[in-house]
């Protein structure tokens, strides 16, 4: 792991919901932007859908099945100064409170989203900063929040 | 499997209803050599050897489950409190 540049992990739920594809390579792209070194973590199927959608690799850097990423975390084999996490469901939110407690000093910022999203950032037990919106196709919404929330101008 | 798809909540509420005993850890705690995932705290009950435990998976929410292990139960028995 580089000593000499910032760390940001990508927590990624199912890729059943579209707004995730198309946010995750949005953020791939202006944290690398911001000189992030990042990482996604997800299931086999989204870590696929983001190498598939990237074949120049321009934007997917390290990729790693969540499990596995959580275990890293829980033995200091990995950590992040900034945890992005992506919820649509109770799944979701059970990463990103483990990513949480993990990482306890990380800068933690929840994306709720899909049809959910309100009910969901409602159940949130554990400190983070909150992005919300019921957006399930549609990503402009949510990329406007997470414009506002890092300060990024088109 | 004792419950299917269901969300974290219920299942340590499940855990907490039904076992005999049970005991709380933190997301990262080792069972089975897994680590665990979970919302703190996360419920984990015992009844004589069968360790009854969440499991999540993106896709498809939080199964908790059951398996027959006399080396696990008795690694967690100083934990355990009875309901």
């Amino acid at each position: 792991m580089s000593t000499d540049s910032r760390e940001a992990l990508l927590l990624l739920g199912c890729p059943e919901v579209p707004v995730q594809q198309a946010l995750a390579l949005y953020l791939l792209g202006r944290l690398r932007a911001d000189g992030f070194e990042v990482a996604c973590a997800g299931n086999p199927a989204v870590l696929q859908l983001l190498r598939v959608s990237d074949p120049g690799r321009h934007y997917v850097g390290k990729a790693v099945e969540i499990e596995r990423c959580i275990g890293e975390l829980a033995e200091g084999e990995r950590s992040a100064e900034l945890l992005i996490a992506f919820a649509h469901s109770d799944a979701g939110l059970t990463f990103a409170a483990t990513a949480r407690h993990l990482l306890p000093e990380a800068r933690l910022v929840l994306l709720a989203f899909g049809r959910e999203a309100e009910a969901l950032a409602g159940q949130t037990t554990f400190p983070c900063e909150k992005i919300v919106e019921m957006a399930v196709h549609n990503p402009t919404k949510l990329k406007r929040q997470l414009d506002e929330v890092f300060a990024w101008h088109a | 499997m004792v419950l299917s798809r269901a969300s974290f909540a219920e299942c340590r509420e499940y855990v907490e209803k039904h076992c005999a005993r049970y005991c709380y850890v933190n997301p990262g705690f080792r069972l089975f050599d897994k680590c665990m995932i979970g919302v703190p705290p996360i419920a984990i009950g015992v009844d004589g050897d069968v360790v009854v435990f969440p499991y999540t998976k993106p896709c498809y929410g939080t199964f908790l489950l059951r398996i027959e292990d006399a080396a696990e139960a008795a690694r967690l028995e100083p934990r355990l409190s009875n309901r």
